[in-house]
Parts: C-alpha cells; sequence; structure tokens
C-alpha cells in the first residue's frame, strides 16, 4: 500500500508538470526570462532566477517541446541544420556542441546568432518561443531518451524521433578521437 | 468449518438433504473472510457486484463532467473552463462513459445474472473473472488519475489521427486514452469469452437453444460481438502508441501510412460499440416485459433473430460515421442501406414488446416504467438514427449537436433507461431488499423529463448550425437562448440520477425485505435464495420450458450427483444442454488480483518505454505459473 | 454561475428579436445543394414523426386498453397470438417499406449533389490551426492571391472547392450553402457549392482540431458577379502604402517586430507564411477567423493579448509599447 501511494507521488510530482499546459506568458516574467547571463566567451552561463523559479519549464515540458519542435519548422531552421544532420550550418546529431548543450547557450545562439551565418532571431521570435525553440534543439541533440521529448513528424522521416535520443543513435566519432567534421571554427 | 459441514470424501448430493446440504455447500464455495479473502475470491456475484458497483461510480463522476460542460455552455464564451479543460472534460466524459462504464456495467450484470438465470453455480473461467475485474478497476483509475494530474485525454473519445498522433498530440495524453482502451479491451474480452463458454456449457439440464432466457441470448450475442469487434480498437490503439512512441508509420501519410485507416479501424469497433452496449439492454426488456406484462414475451423466436440480426449488421455499418470524409458515393450508399436495414430488427423487436404488453396484465411498478420510458425515447433515437444513415441528411448534421442528441437518445433512452429499470428489478436479488417504489416513481419521472428537456433541443441546435465538441461559442450566434435551457434541464436530469443513488444507497441498507421472488417472476435466478447463497442453488434445477417459475410454480425440478465436498458444477449439451459430465471449478486464488498488477505495470510503463514490453512480462509470467501451478489435487487436474 | 445567466439574459432577448432564421443554419438554405437537402431533411423528419406518432399510439392503447382478467400468465390464447403476429407482419413489412423509400430517396438526392455541372471558379481552401487559407488562382500566377478566414464567391455560378487539411482533420462547413466535408492529410476533397442569394454565409469548422477548434470561423460572401470581379481586382493588388505618419510608423513597426516572421503582406518586405495573409487585413469582416469584427479597437485588442482572447492559439504574444501598438493597429485597419 506504502509502496502504491509512494510511486503515486512521483507520478503526480512529474506529472504535473510535464503536462501542463502555459498558454500565455505575463510580459514581466517574458521579459526577465529575456535576461540571461551569458559568460563572455559567448559559451555557458546561467538562465535568469525566473526560470528556475517556474521550475525549468522548457526542459522536461512535452507542450512547449512541442511548441519548439513546430517553430523549428515554422522559423526555417531546417534550411541550414536539415532536421538536425547539418547542412550549411551545423549538425545537431553528430554528437558535437560547438557552444555547449546548455540551455543558455542554445537560447544565446538563437536570440543573438553566432559567427558563420547563424542569425539572430531576437527581432523574429518571443523569448517564450526562443526558449521553446532552444529546448526542442536540446532534445535533438541528446544522449538520453526523455520521456517528454516529442516523436516522429507526420512527414518523411530522415533520423529516429526525439524522443529516442537520435544523438545517441547517430553520434558517430569516427577513427579519431578528434572530430573530423566539426563545421566551421567560432 | 462447523461439524456440520465436515463430509467424507467424495459425498454426493444425493446423499444429505437440507440444511445440512447448505451448510456443506457453503463452506465448499465461500469466499474467505478478510482483506486478502476478498481480493481472492472468484464468486460471480461478488465479483459482479463490485463491477456495477465500481460501473456507477464511474456513471456518476462521468456525470460530473457532463454537468460542468453544461455549465460551461450555458452561456457565450463563458470562461468557467478554459478549451484546454473543456476538452480533456468531454474526452474523459465520452471515454469514461462507452468503456468505464456502459460496456462494463452490462457485462456486470451479465457476470452477476447469466450464472443464476442458466441455473449453475459460478461463471466459467472464475479467476479470469477476478482478473478482468481488477484490471477494469485498475485501467479507470488510471485514466481518472490522469485526468487528475492535468494529463487526461484532449482528443476526443475517437482520438482521431493526426490530431492525436505522435506531432499534434503533445505529451502522453493520448497514450493515456490509448491505453485505456487497453485495460478496458483486455477485461471485456475475458468477461465475454466466460459468458459464451458459461452459456454454451453449463446451462441447466433441459435448457435448450429455444429456452434459454432473452437476457441471456442477448448476452450471449453481445459477448460474440465483443470479441469480433474489440480486436480491431486494440490493434488502432496499439498502433497508435507505437507510432507515438517508436515512431512507425500506421497514420503517416508522407511515408505510406493512411489517417483514414485510423477511423476504419476504429469505427469498425464503434459501431458495434453501440449494440454491445444496446444488445444487453433489450435483453432486460424482454425480460422485464415479460415479468410485468405477466405474459410470455411475445414473439420468443422473432427476438432472438432480431439480435442475431443485429448483431450481424452491427459490422456492416461502421462507414456511416465517415460519410463526409470524402469516400466514393455509390460505396457510402450501400453503407446508407446496411445503416437503414438495421430499423428492420429493431421495428421487430419494438412491435412485439407492445404487443406483450397489449396482451399481457402490465403491473405499472418502477422497473415497466423505465420499460416504457425506453420505448418512447429509443424510437425517436432509432428514428433520427435513420436520418443519420442518409448520406445527404448526414452532411448536414455530422459531428453537430443533432449527433449528439441522437446518441444520447439512443444510448440514454435506450441502454440506461432499461438499465435503471434493470437495477430496481434485481435489486432485491441482489441484496435481499426492495427499492422505495415510491423513490423509484419520483427518480423516473425526473430522469424521463429531465432527460427529453435536456436532449431534444440539442435536435433543433444541431439543424441551427451548432458544431459539436466546441468548448463556447459566439454570443452573436443564435445559440445561447437553447443552450441555457439545455443546461437547466440537464439539472432536473441530474437530479434524478442523485435520486436513484440515494435510493440505491438507502435501500440496500433498510430497504425492505423482499424474499426470494418478490416480482413472481419466471426465470431461474429468482429460485434461489436473495442475495443467492454462495452456491447459487443447493441442487441444480432441471428446466422443461422458457418460464420455469411459471410453468412449475411449485416446486422446481431438481437434479442431483454433483459432490458437495469440492466445487462442482454440470456441464451439458450445446444445442439440447443433455448432462454430459460433472466439472470442477476452480477455487478462490489471489493469483489473478497479482496478475492484474504486474498487467497493469508493464501497460502503464510501456506507454513510458518500450523496453517495458521486454522486461513486463517477467512479473506477468510470474503470476500466471502461480495461477496455473498444479495443487496435485483432483480438482485442479479435471 | 449567476453571472453567466445573467451575462445570457440579453443574449436570450437578441435570439427572440434574430428570430429563427441564423446565418449558420441548415435551416436557412440560400445554396442548391443547401436547399434540396433541407427539402430532404424535411420530409424524412415529418416520415418519421408520423412513424412515432404511430408507434405511441400502439404504446398508448396497448397500456391503457381493457383487458379480461387472465388465469395464469403462461395461459396464451393461440387465436390472438396469430392475430398479433398478422399485425407486427404488417407492421414490420411498413417498415420495411419506409426506410426502402428513404434509401432510394437519399441515393437521389446524393447523385443530384454530386453532378453540379462545369465549374465557373475554383478556390483553394487549406485548414490550419485554427484559421483558413484561401486561395484564388487567376489566368496567370501573377493574379494569384490568398486571403484568411473569408472566402468571396459569385451569386449562382459553380464554385469548387478544394479542401486540404495542412495538419490536422478539419471540416469544411456552410450550412446554409451546403453539406459539409472533411479536410484531411494527404487525402485532398472537393466539394462544389451554388449560391442562389447574395449574403453572408458563416461556416465552421466541424470537426474536433484541437485546442481553438470552438474558434475556427469563417464567412462566405456571395455577391453579384460584378461585385466579385471587382474584390478579385483590389485583392490582386499589393498591399496600400500607408497614407499617414501613423501608419507608417505602425508599418515600420509591423517589419521590425516578430509580425513579419509569420505574416506577408503583400508589397512589404513581410512574406512568412505560418500566419494569415494581411495584406488586405482592413477589408475582411473579421479577424482572428471570425473571432471579432475588423475595427481597429479589435486589431489591438487581439496583438495586445492574443493568448486571453483564444486561448492556445499560434499567435505569440509580442511585447509592444503603447505608441507601437496604436500604430500597428492604425496601419493594419487601414490595410483595404
Amino acid at each position: 500500500m506504502r509502496f502504491v501511494l509512494l510511486l503515486a507521488c512521483i507520478v503526480m510530482l512529474s506529472g504535473c508538470e510535464r503536462e501542463e499546459r502555459q498558454l500565455r506568458l505575463d510580459p514581466p516574467v517574458a521579459d526577465a526570462l529575456n535576461k540571461i547571463r551569458l559568460m563572455p566567451i559567448g559559451i555557458a552561463g546561467a538562465p535568469p532566477e525566473i526560470y528556475f523559479a517556474l521550475h525549468r519549464p522548457y526542459e522536461a515540458n512535452a507542450y512547449n517541446l512541442n511548441q519548439g519542435k513546430r517553430l523549428y519548422a515554422w522559423f526555417g531552421c531546417s534550411s541550414c541544420h536539415a532536421d538536425g544532420q547539418g547542412g550549411t550550418g551545423p549538425s545537431f546529431l553528430d554528437g558535437w556542441w560547438l557552444y555547449g548543450p546548455e540551455m543558455v547557450s542554445i537560447f544565446a545562439s538563437i536570440r543573438d546568432g553566432r559567427p558563420h551565418g547563424m542569425p539572430a532571431f531576437r527581432d523574429k521570435m518571443t523569448a517564450d518561443q526562443i526558449w521553446q525553440l532552444a529546448g526542442y534543439v536540446q532534445t535533438i541533440g541528446a544522449y538520453s531518451a526523455r520521456t517528454a521529448a516529442p516523436s516522429r513528424n507526420d512527414d518523411k522521416q530522415t533520423r529516429p524521433a526525439e524522443n529516442r535520443a537520435p544523438a545517441a543513435i547517430l553520434f558517430d566519432q569516427g577513427p579519431s578521437p578528434v572530430h573530423a567534421d566539426q563545421g566551421p571554427t567560432p | 468449518m462447523t461439524m456440520e459441514s465436515v463430509v467424507p470424501p467424495e459425498t454426493s448430493d444425493a446423499e444429505i438433504e437440507g440444511p445440512r446440504l447448505e451448510a456443506v455447500l457453503a463452506d465448499t464455495w465461500a469466499t474467505a473472510p478478510g482483506f486478502w479473502g476478498a481480493l481472492s475470491t472468484v464468486d460471480h456475484k461478488i465479483i459482479g457486484r463490485r463491477y456495477i458497483l465500481t460501473a456507477f461510480v464511474f456513471l456518476a463522476l462521468g456525470g460530473i463532467l457532463a454537468m460542468l460542460m453544461r455549465l460551461q455552455l450555458a452561456a457565450p464564451e463563458a470562461r468557467l473552463i478554459g478549451a484546454d479543460r473543456y476538452n480533456q472534460i468531454f474526452t474523459m466524459h465520452g471515454a469514461n462513459m462507452m468503456f468505464l462504464f456502459a460496456v462494463p456495467v452490462m457485462e456486470a450484470m451479465a457476470v452477476y445474472l447469466v450464472p443464476l438465470m442458466v441455473g449453475t453455480r459460478n461463471i466459467a473461467f472464475p479467476r479470469l473473472n477476478a482478473f478482468s475485474y481488477w484490471i477494469y478497476l485498475a485501467g479507470g483509475l488510471m485514466l481518472w488519475i490522469a485526468f487528475a494530474l492535468d494529463m487526461g485525454p484532449d482528443v476526443g473519445w475517437f482520438a482521431y489521427v493526426p490530431l492525436s498522433g505522435p506531432q499534434y498530440g503533445a505529451g502522453k495524453r493520448a497514450d493515456i486514452w490509448a491505453q485505456m482502451i487497453t485495460f478496458t479491451e483486455v477485461s471485456a474480452l475475458a468477461v465475454s469469452v466466460e459468458i459464451v463458454v458459461t452459456v454454451f456449457k453449463q446451462r441447466a439440464p433441459g435448457m435448450t437453444l429455444d429456452r434459454i432466457p432473452l437476457f441471456v441470448w442477448s448476452m450471449l450475442i453481445t459477448s460474440f460481438l465483443v470479441i469480433m469487434a474489440m480486436p480491431a480498437i486494440m490493434i488502432a490503439s496499439s498502433t497508435l502508441i507505437l507510432d507515438r512512441l517508436v515512431g512507425t508509420h500506421f497514420y503517416n501519410p508522407a511515408e505510406g501510412g493512411d489517417v483514414l485507416l485510423w477511423q476504419h479501424l476504429f469505427w469498425f469497433f464503434g459501431h458495434p460499440e453501440v449494440y454491445i452496449i444496446f444488445l444487453p439492454a433489450v435483453g432486460m426488456v424482454s425480460t422485464l416485459t415479460a415479468t410485468f406484462a405477466r405474459r410470455p414475451v411475445f414473439g420468443y423466436l422473432a427476438l432472438v433473430m432480431a439480435l442475431i440480426a443485429t448483431g450481424i449488421l452491427a459490422f456492416g455499418l461502421w462507414v456511416h460515421h465517415m460519410f463526409v470524409t470524402g469516400l466514393p458515393r455509390l460505396g457510402e450508399s450501400f453503407f446508407t442501406a446496411s445503416s437503414m436495414a438495421i430499423a428492420i430488427p429493431a421495428g421487430v423487436q419494438i412491435f412485439c414488446w407492445i404487443a406483450t404488453l397489449w396482451d399481457g396484465k402490465p403491473q405499472f411498478k418502477t422497473p415497466l416504467l423505465f420499460v416504457i420510458g425506453f420505448i418512447v425515447t429509443f424510437v425517436i433515437g432509432g428514428l433520427t438514427g435513420v436520418m443519420v444513415a442518409s448520406v445527404p441528411f448526414d452532411t448536414q448534421v455530422h459531428d453537430t449537436y443533432f449527433v449528439v442528441a441522437h446518441f444520447h437518445y439512443v444510448l440514454i433512452g435506450g441502454a440506461v433507461f432499461p438499465l435503471l429499470g434493470g437495477i430496481y428489478y434485481w435489486f432485491p436479488k441482489i441484496t435481499g431488499r426492495m427499492m422505495s417504489e415510491r423513490l423509484g416513481i419520483w427518480t423516473f419521472w425526473l430522469i424521463f423529463i429531465g432527460f427529453n428537456l435536456t436532449f431534444f433541443p440539442m435536435h433543433i441546435l444541431g439543424l441551427e448550425g451548432m458544431p459539436r465538441r466546441i468548448y463556447t461559442y459566439q454570443p452573436d450566434l443564435p445559440w445561447h437562448g437553447l443552450n441555457l435551457f439545455v443546461s437547466t434541464s440537464a439539472a432536473i436530469l441530474a437530479s434524478g440520477f442523485l435520486l436513484f443513488f440515494i435510493d440505491a444507497l438507502r435501500s440496500a441498507r433498510v430497504g425492505e425485505p423482499s424474499g426470494p421472488n418478490p416480482w413472481h417472476a419466471p426465470t431461474l435466478e429468482w429460485a434461489t435464495a436473495s442475495p443467492p447463497p454462495s452456491y447459487n442453488f443447493a441442487r441444480i434445477p432441471v428446466v422443461n420450458g422458457r418460464y420455469s417459475l411459471w410453468e412449475q410454480p411449485n416446486e422446481l425440478a431438481v437434479a442431483d450427483g454433483l459432490r458437495v465436498d469440492r466445487r462442482e458444477l454440470v456441464v451439458t449439451s450445446l444445442a439440447a444442454a443433455d448432462p454430459e459430465a460433472r466439472e470442477s471449478s476452480p477455487r478462490n486464488s489471489i493469483w489473478p488480483f497479482w496478475a492484474a498488477i504486474a498487467t497493469t505495470v508493464t501497460l502503464i510503463w510501456s506507454i513510458f518505454s518500450p523496453w517495458a514490453v521486454v522486461w513486463g512480462p517477467i512479473p506477468v509470467a510470474v503470476a500466471l505459473i502461480g495461477w496455473f501451478w498444479p495443487k496435485r489435487v483432483p480438482e485442479d487436474e479435471a | 454561475m449567476r453571472r453567466e445567466i445573467r451575462r445570457s439574459l440579453p443574449g436570450l432577448a437578441c435570439l427572440l428579436l434574430a428570430g429563427c432564421g441564423g446565418w449558420q443554419s441548415a435551416m436557412d438554405a440560400h445554396g442548391t445543394s443547401a436547399a434540396s437537402l433541407k427539402q430532404l431533411i424535411i420530409l424524412i423528419v415529418v416520415v418519421c414523426s408520423v412513424v412515432w406518432m404511430l408507434v405511441m399510439i400502439a404504446l398508448i392503447r396497448a397500456l391503457s386498453r381493457e383487458r379480461a382478467p387472465r388465469t395464469a400468465p403462461v395461459d396464451v390464447d393461440a387465436e390472438r397470438v396469430r392475430r398479433m403476429s398478422v399485425f407486427i407482419s404488417a407492421a414490420v413489412a411498413a417498415t420495411v417499406i419506409v426506410i426502402s423509400g428513404f434509401t432510394v430517396t437519399s441515393f437521389f438526392a446524393t447523385r443530384r449533389l454530386s453532378v453540379a455541372g462545369p465549374d465557373d471558379l475554383t478556390v483553394k481552401v487549406s485548414g490550419l490551426q485554427w484559421w483558413w487559407n484561401v486561395q484564388y488562382f487567376g489566368a496567370t500566377p501573377a493574379e494569384n492571391f490568398q486571403t484568411a478566414n473569408e472566402i468571396h464567391i459569385p451569386v449562382g455560378r459553380n464554385v469548387r472547392f478544394q479542401l486540404e487539411g495542412d495538419d490536422v482533420i478539419h471540416s469544411f462547413w456552410v450550412p446554409s450553402l451546403a453539406g459539409k466535408q472533411d479536410l484531411i492529410p494527404g487525402r485532398p476533397n472537393e466539394l462544389s457549392v451554388r449560391a442562389e442569394r447574395a449574403g453572408i454565409y458563416r461556416g465552421q469548422c466541424a470537426e474536433f482540431c484541437g485546442m481553438q477548434h470552438a474558434h475556427m470561423a469563417f464567412f462566405v460572401i456571395a455577391e453579384p458577379q460584378a461585385d466579385f470581379d471587382r474584390w478579385a481586382e483590389m485583392q490582386r493588388q499589393p498591399a496600400a502604402q500607408p497614407a499617414d505618419s501613423e501608419a507608417a510608423a505602425g508599418q515600420q513597426a509591423f517589419l521590425s517586430k516578430p509580425c513579419a516572421a509569420c505574416h506577408s503582406v503583400r508589397g512589404t518586405a513581410a512574406t512568412g507564411t505560418s500566419g494569415p495573409d494581411l495584406t488586405h487585413v482592413g477589408s475582411r469582416k473579421t479577424i482572428a477567423a471570425g473571432l471579432f469584427d475588423t475595427t481597429r479597437g479589435s486589431l489591438a485588442a487581439w496583438i495586445a493579448d492574443p493568448q486571453t482572447l483564444k486561448p492556445g492559439n499560434n499567435m505569440p504574444m509580442v511585447t509592444l509599447s503603447r505608441d507601437e501598438l496604436l500604430s500597428v493597429s492604425a496601419y493594419l485597419a487601414s490595410l483595404k
């Protein structure tokens, strides 16, 4: 009986936040979410306090990840990154993150752009959307599957779905420990 | 164990008499006391009672959801319930009422009544019966807990892809729905198999095919419908989970899948589902009509043929749910014809019941009131069914409130009314106490009037263009007057159900004791005490007509020769019901419960990870080994 | 609840004033197919009502008639059974005749609906979560244009709608003109309609399509050919240039803010395709798939907080300053 209760508690804790659909952010919250603190080199840093106060809603919330997937298509990410395999832009599936796998770095890459062709989406998306997209991009390159991650699209399939951790399946270190194809140097 | 109940091995019921026989049988068939005893029981009456009770709890919960929806729709652009929650609520209402109430409650009535009506001591495969109840309960709990966690399905009870598919159904909400299907279908399939075997092989000697009570006939046909229709939905829901979890492409047009495949699979189950709910109700109506008209039901053969015809036609109608998907017109016309054709067996049944009432001497007790209410409303539901069967007519009313009205007339008018009548009728058998006749009349009128005031206006709303499944509507549309009226009437309907629940709870404790046969009914379940003892009948009755207690009013012929020191029942031949063998019936066991727990863990886990399918079967196998472990006593080898 | 009721009282009055017409009603038929459907509906409903009444008369007679006392329940008079069998057979035969009649009638009604003659105009309608994209085709690709949630058609002409679901299943339904037809991803459908009378007909998505299924309406505006041609010509033009400084500032804000990433305004740098085309948004009757009449105020309210007005829709809440909000709404309202 006690075991069942314990199990129920665990399910509840994970269930609520995983499935909740936060449709509207109050403008001050949205503003605060924009205020990340990045390391001077542009890699890693800290998300704003509010990000933790909201319980990191962009990494494990199924609805936000799903919205991120929609934005990935709507904002033409695939024109450079394809389905994650990369093209003119770097791949998300080869196991290499040019600026590290942290949410803040991905957020900064999308918002502010990066050298060698990554445009800034500051004026094209809201902070909420950028976070959603960042969370989704992180799942493409994830090594371990997340149950909240979206599954395949109703489309031609070019790689395993996000909830199956495509990077773990496709990651190929190659013959030498130094990856031959890391994309353009920052 | 008292001294009286100790008998030497292989004692036959021919050797002992009266109270001693009953004491020995009671000891042999007993359910152990206490918590573990309750979990281990395989008595069909205890499990049937649990089933009925649980199903009515789900009815009450589903009713609360319905009232929430009516509150939200009472005014245009109301902000009482948000879009996201509303979508969960109407999905839950549909899924709960269909899968957790309507089908299980009919199966439950059969679990309780069929063994009694055919004069046997327990249902066939009683441990499977216990397993089916636990699985059903687990599925229901899973769905409702998920709903409480904001994780309730929000894709409609039909869960059309691609909305429920991996791209548009975020999170695990649609998986919860799909896996709930697995739970309830496993339990329904199990019960159906038990009923088919019970009816075919355990009927009392002399109960030939043309002497089977009509309720038992209807449950037999229903069970076959379940066995043939449910696999379609199990395939559908499993492939949906596969699409969503491991990225298969059953419903992905870009990779050669087809979204319409889902609708075909769903409705190939979904339409027979309506008859799975309706046919048992028809059986109840035939039973109640005969008892309260005090006349054998008119046209027994016609009614049985109508049941079979309905069962067969049920599989040829599913496309009428898809008339606006752009299928070839000629093909659709075929389905118009077959959908219309089902009006013929329905008509035959209605006419036979009216003839029975005409020729009989009706006694206007609460159960008969519900039967009359059934005829009035079901004929409306059937006629609107004929309307939506017409392709051109359907293009205007499909997915509008007209259809909402239609299927509530069929499901509430056609199935819940007879069910409530059946509860009033069999309540004394189940509890040994009568329900209140005074409250019963109030209940009937409140429900009957409330129901018609609630659902009739919805026909008009549908023709006025109000689509289904909308969480609100704009103030400039001419629907709010009728919607407010409907919401108000729904309160009357709800008060009727509330009164019913109060009456049932009260009567179970303080109702007037009923005696074995308070209605002077003719079928075998009334030939034993109320509530029946654990062994049902001290000696197996012998049947030589359709209405045993009317034909042999003084004393029923019985057979003897069964052993009393172990659980034994008579196996008879399929058509003539000639005794063939003495068969042992399994004893109580806790393993069905553990098997259900193991299955539950596997099924829920498999929503989240495909590895559940690899590791989950291990505990299931352990539980099954325990279940079937040979005890080295003869009964387990039999 | 009290508040809800009080709020709906004015609505009730409106209903009485408006009468029973309704602009989204199958019984308010102004299209060729809707009119014949209406006749079919009335015919079937009348016949069914008669059938129901006959059954009820039989039931009431059966329950209320005087009867002789009977000795035992199983005592059945064979002669009476024979007579009742005849009655029941007759009733079943009548049932068969009625439903055969319905089947044949609906078969021919279906045929009448599907052969509508040559088409004068083809319009492509795509259902999206939760709005309608409408494309018109001219003689050359340059004459193509698209609009949203509002379909103009010429009166008395056959119009063929090509229906495509681009995300989930939707259903295209204008009750006053024709029956509904689903928009299914991967399976294009078609529907021909012909408006008999000029007017504004409301339509709504009829297949559950997710969060905002309730707010997915559109309008079909049937007008004389000359008016239609004028409208189409106007729609083919690129967007009007801002006439005053406020509108110019609005255009500036529109192009520099996230708006332009999803919406197109032909003739400007805004070429987004995931949201409705706004080239002539000011000329449309409503915004947000029938949610509000198009006014500068409603545009401003919508832009300021789309997630409160239509929760879950795909338009984000973009932070704009007060001046930006005012000028953007002025600009959009000016896009006639």
